[in-house]
């Protein structure tokens, strides 16, 4: 192998600095062949690291085949490393003066030949440029171990980003889904099923559905009750509300709040008419058409649940008219 | 002498003596307004102090149990054990509502106090260069911090932080293509998500924040020191020095008095006035929600953008590409902090001065900066007041709808008027300076050059 | 939606007054008119008749003669029972200054005997709620929580200090006597909705009203309550407070005594 080692320079540092007087041996290895083994071995990495990838998407996430494929990428790096610092890059054997803390005359004005002040010595940053420049004297393909270097980088950075698609699962239709279809019983609180008997009109009740979590977001409901003449349903939910009565999700699809709010006006001559209204952002929804929005932030209607009655409980009729909750990327627009 | 024998001993072994010589007489301009940033730190020395023993109490889990505590209006409810245990904090920990209390305080304080010291750092133009790395590591700062504080109070799981956390998931879901995934991502499943997002949000709260903003904060000071103060025009203050107090003693006394000063003020707020009693809110439930609900007040900026923003989506076919909460909750402060973090290289392109100034501005020095930084600062200003016109309309009684309106004109008639009033009146009052015979607009100016170093010449 | 509402707490007297006095000409113009015919339907008892005659001199003129409501004017009286005119005579909230205001609470038109004239002469128009009998010390503070975190908190605010009802106003109930919650309760003043004995039993009723009670003097475990509307006065203690007090400290010891101001001044020449 010595027999690669082409030079052999000496000293070179002096010529930029006039303080420098330490010893310096310097030869510049220049081996291609050491330079493409070390491209084979990173660009093995980043297949290595690719592995991973894979191995997290499509083989079940296999705990031995991922620790294997992250192991080699990570030793064919440390080796294509190893390669490189022996018979890539200058070898140098370079004498550094230690700083001596017993010095009689070491005073608070300190040393001044190490300082950079960055800001105020334009030489220094010259130099510290050409040290770094200075390393990568003698290699000859430099596109090819920039380029191997890079895959080696995107290999290694997949396989470490992956992993955080563990933190929660695919959207896959879970905005979309909903405890709510034909006959499923409204529930209160407590349980109890909902009594048409209980709501009179200008009553606000929330209602879940039965058997499934009070806290998922398609469960809750706001129901209740108007005057049956009142309504402005449009056909085709013109017998969504038996008796007046009406649910509409409860959670309000800008931000989406508990709509906790519902204002039933005395005298629906003199004031605005019924509606929904949500705390946060005070987006309101007219309940007698169906859930338009009539002021506030909101941009789709509160989805309505169609209803009936079996033996004077409430019951579903059918699923919510639209998504729960705020928008996103794939919600539908008309609900 | 034992101080010298100790220097001694030290130096022999770590060569720190010269060091700290030179630390004990580093200089610290005299300017009142050089110690808002200090506010800050020592609140955040008090928020780390005070939420180590927080805890050692909380317990950031979603398990469900039903409360028989001290307080009884909560009896029988049932609760998150995160919520029961801040309860539990608050009534039955000796001192622990105290620290609670001290902690919210100091968050506001701590989060108050950055802001003030952005708004000198921007209006007197210290964030050029040799300094605008460290201007954008404070901005990173600022920005950790708003999280920081909201991951704080979300966890406690009381109706507002609930509240606070619902739209937070719909703001997070209305990031066009990537918002749905991401959402679940966070909260590792639909709103309001699993055990494992509260063990996230507690993790993000008490370790990786802290760890970032404290890291963040000594890179903060060693960029300070390294270039050394800036200051502003004086007597024998020139580009290459600094004038002022040095460290010791008198400095560090008197910043050590500001770090007393500061735990004072905020244990006195802390023990005499109430913040965010969780046990009058009550736990929280996605179907529950309370009227005149609030975030603390550096979110107050974003409730009022997700109020005041008129109801649109961009909407391809029958599907929403840009839901509303973006505008207000992503778009608006991503604007404002993308303002922020791109002035100083917008100042060197329209003015060209790329030179290195450690002499500050006065505000009215710069006209063109202080009237776009207040226009900036005052939308801010306007759109935070509007967060809070339903408090407003319970108190003074103009209506909301009326206040909204209002509000969306002075948001964009306001800032323009500040504009012009602000850039006029720096004039004015830049001309009326010591110096009659200055010119008026005109600010070239011819300095004493040092080694190596050239003090800027505004190209007027 | 446009809908205006004037300053809640602060009532318009000389606007009411002279509505009153308007009224007053209104009714004494048509005293000498025979009585209307459905109101025949009352029987006449000394109390109904005070009532009757209060009534129509200052209420028929928004609820009609029969107290059947006036198309654009007031709504029917029939069913609204004695809670209804207990609560909005007691509370202030009628006479209304001008027709189409938001009833707000003010101190109360009529002395207590006519007030009770009144009621009862509503009372007997038509069946309604009567008046409740609620007795905070008989509910449960923690079931009240519970029931008004439910019901009531998305517009009164959980700790009851008032809230936004787009195009109205939520009242805060800090003036709120238990009667009243329990006559709110079953009536749905303005534009709040009501709730039957179905879903809120008179033992519930007790309870809400031992929660309000308890939002009136809320226990501050944590000194001063600056308002227990949350966090806008605290953010308002934290800047002109806080941060004040800061800015004084900063200002005293930001400064070498009687040194560098002086340096300020001196300007370089520039």
């Amino acid at each position: 192998m010595k027999t690669i080692w082409r030079y052999l320079v000496a000293g070179v540092l002096l010529r930029f600095s006039k303080k420098r007087t330490v010893h310096r041996e310097r030869e510049l290895p220049a081996s291609t062949r050491a330079e493409t083994w070390t491209a084979i071995l990173l660009f093995a990495a980043a297949l290595a690291g690719l592995a991973f990838v894979a191995i997290y998407a499509f083989a079940d996430a296999n705990t031995q085949l991922l620790g294997l494929s992250i192991a080699v990428s990570l030793a064919l790096i440390a080796a294509a490393l190893i390669l490189a610092a022996s018979q890539v890059v200058p070898q140098e054997n370079l004498e550094e003066p230690r700083p001596s803390f017993a010095q009689p005359n070491h005073d608070a004005d300190g040393p001044k030949n190490h300082d950079i002040r960055g800001f105020s010595a334009h030489q220094q940053g010259e130099e510290a440029a050409l040290v770094v420049r200075e390393g990568a004297d003698g290699v000859t393909r430099r596109r090819l171990l920039g380029a191997a270097g890079a895959a080696a980088g995107v290999g290694l950075g997949a396989a470490a980003l992956v992993p955080l698609a563990s933190l929660g699962p695919a959207v896959g239709d879970r905005y979309a889904e909903s405890p709510w279809k034909d006959g499923v019983r409204l529930v209160e609180e407590n349980g109890m099923a909902v009594k048409v008997d209980d709501l009179e009109v200008g009553s606000f009740l929330t209602a879940f559905a039965e058997g499934a979590d009070k806290e998922g977001l398609a469960s809750s409901l706001a129901v209740v009750r108007v005057r049956t003449e009142e309504l402005e349903l449009p056909e085709d939910r013109a017998d969504w509300a038996p008796e007046g009565i009406l649910a509409f999700s409860k959670i309000c699809t800008h931000a989406q709040c508990a709509i906790s709010l519902f204002r039933y006006p005395l005298f629906s001559e003199r004031s605005p008419g019924p509606a929904l209204v949500c705390p946060c952002h005070y987006s309101t929804f007219n309940v007698l058409d169906g859930g338009q929005r009539i002021f506030g932030p909101a941009v789709r209607p509160l989805p309505q649940l169609p209803l009936r009655i079996e033996n004077g409980t409430l019951v579903a009729a059918g699923p919510l008219s639209g998504e729960v909750g705020a928008s996103w990327g794939r919600v539908r627009e008309e609900g | 002498m034992t101080t010298r024998r100790l220097f001694r001993f030290l130096d022999s072994r770590t060569g720190g003596a010269g060091a700290i010589g030179k630390a004990l007489r580093y200089v610290f301009p005299d300017h009142w307004t050089f110690l808002f940033g200090e506010i800050a730190m020592y609140s955040f020395l008090i928020l780390v102090a005070t939420g180590t023993y927080l805890a050692l109490f909380f317990e950031p889990s979603t398990a469900h149990v039903i409360y028989h505590g001290t307080y009884a209006p909560l009896h029988g409810q049932e609760m998150t054990r995160a919520y029961a245990s801040a309860v539990n904090l608050s009534f039955d920990v000796q001192a622990g509502l105290l620290i609670r209390q001290v902690h919210h305080w100091a968050a506001d304080v701590f989060l108050a106090a950055i802001t003030i010291h952005l708004m000198r750092i921007f209006f007197t133009g210290a964030f050029r260069k040799p300094r605008d790395i460290n201007y954008y590591v404070g901005l990173t700062m600022l920005v950790l911090a708003v999280l920081e504080g909201y991951a704080g109070y979300s966890l406690l799981d009381d109706l507002l932080s609930g509240m606070g956390l619902a739209i937070g998931n719909g703001v997070a879901l209305s990031i066009p293509v990537i918002g749905g995934q991401l959402g679940t991502l966070i909260w590792g499943g639909r709103f309001p998500g699993t055990q494992d997002f509260f063990s996230r949000l507690f993790f993000v709260h008490v370790f990786l924040f802290p760890v970032l903003i404290g890291t963040l904060m000594a890179v903060h000071l060693a960029l300070v020191a390294r270039p050394h103060h800036t200051q502003f025009r004086g007597r024998r203050r020139r580009e290459g020095n600094v004038v002022g107090t040095p460290l010791w003693p008198a400095y560090a006394l008197r910043s050590l008095g500001l770090f007393f000063a500061t735990a004072a003020v905020l244990f006195l707020l802390g023990g005499l006035v109430q913040i965010n009693p969780i046990w009058q809110w009550g736990p929280y439930e996605p179907y529950l929600g309370t009227n005149g609900a609030q975030p603390d007040w550096y979110l107050g900026w974003l409730i009022g953008a997700l109020r005041l923003m008129p109801h649109f989506d961009v909407v391809i076919g029958n599907y929403t590409l840009i839901p509303n909460p973006f505008w207000g909750g992503v778009l608006f402060p991503g604007a404002v902090f993308g303002f922020l973090y791109l002035w100083p290289w917008i100042e060197r392109r329209f003015t060209g001065d790329r030179a290195v100034h450690n002499l500050l501005d006065r505000p009215r020095d710069n006209p063109t900066r202080t009237a776009i930084g207040s226009a900036v600062f005052t939308l801010v200003a306007a759109v935070f007041f509007s967060g809070s016109a339903d408090r407003a309309f319970v108190q003074f009684g103009v209506p909301y709808e009326d206040q909204l309106w209002g509000y969306r004109a002075l948001v964009i008639l306001l800032p323009i008027a500040v504009f012009f009033l602000t850039r006029r009146f720096c004039i004015r009052l830049r001309d009326r300076g010591a110096h009659p015979a200055r010119e008026s607009g005109a600010r070239l100016v011819e300095r004493p050059r040092f080694k190596g170093r050239s003090r800027g010449t505004d190209p007027a | 939606m446009p809908s205006r509402t004037r300053r809640p707490g602060r009532v318009r007297r000389p606007l009411m007054l002279g509505a009153a006095v308007l009224l007053a000409g209104f009714a004494i113009a048509v005293w000498g008119q025979p009585p209307h015919d459905s109101t025949g339907a009352v029987a006449a008892t000394p109390e109904s008749t005070e009532g009757r005659a209060l009534f129509e001199e200052s209420c028929s003129s928004c609820h009609g003669f029969d107290g059947k409501g006036i198309k654009g004017q007031g709504p029917s009286l029939i069913h609204a029972g004695e809670a209804a005119a207990d609560f909005y005579l007691r509370t202030g909230r009628m006479p209304l200054g001008q027709v189409g205001d938001e009833p707000l609470r003010g101190e109360p038109r009529y002395s207590n005997s006519q007030i009770e004239a009144l009621v009862h002469y509503v009372g007997l128009l038509g069946d309604g709620p009567t008046i409740p009998n609620v007795d905070p010390s008989q509910g449960d503070v923690a079931e009240g929580m519970e029931l008004f975190r439910d019901s009531c908190a998305g517009c009164h605010a959980i700790s009851g200090k008032g809230g936004v009802a787009i195009g109205g106003y939520a009242p805060p109930l800090g003036e709120s006597t238990p009667t009243e919650v329990g006559e709110a309760i079953r009536v749905g003043p303005y534009l709040m909705p009501r709730f039957n004995e179905e879903l809120i039993s008179p033992k519930q009723v007790n309870s809400i009203a031992a929660y309000v009670k308890l939002t009136q003097e809320p226990e501050d475990a944590g000194g001063f309550g600056i308002g227990h509307i949350g966090p806008v006065p605290e953010g308002l203690v934290a800047w002109l407070a806080a941060i004040a007090a800061l800015l004084l400290i900063a200002r005293v010891i930001g400064e070498r005594l009687g040194g560098s101001r002086a340096d300020d001044e001196a300007e370089e020449p520039r």
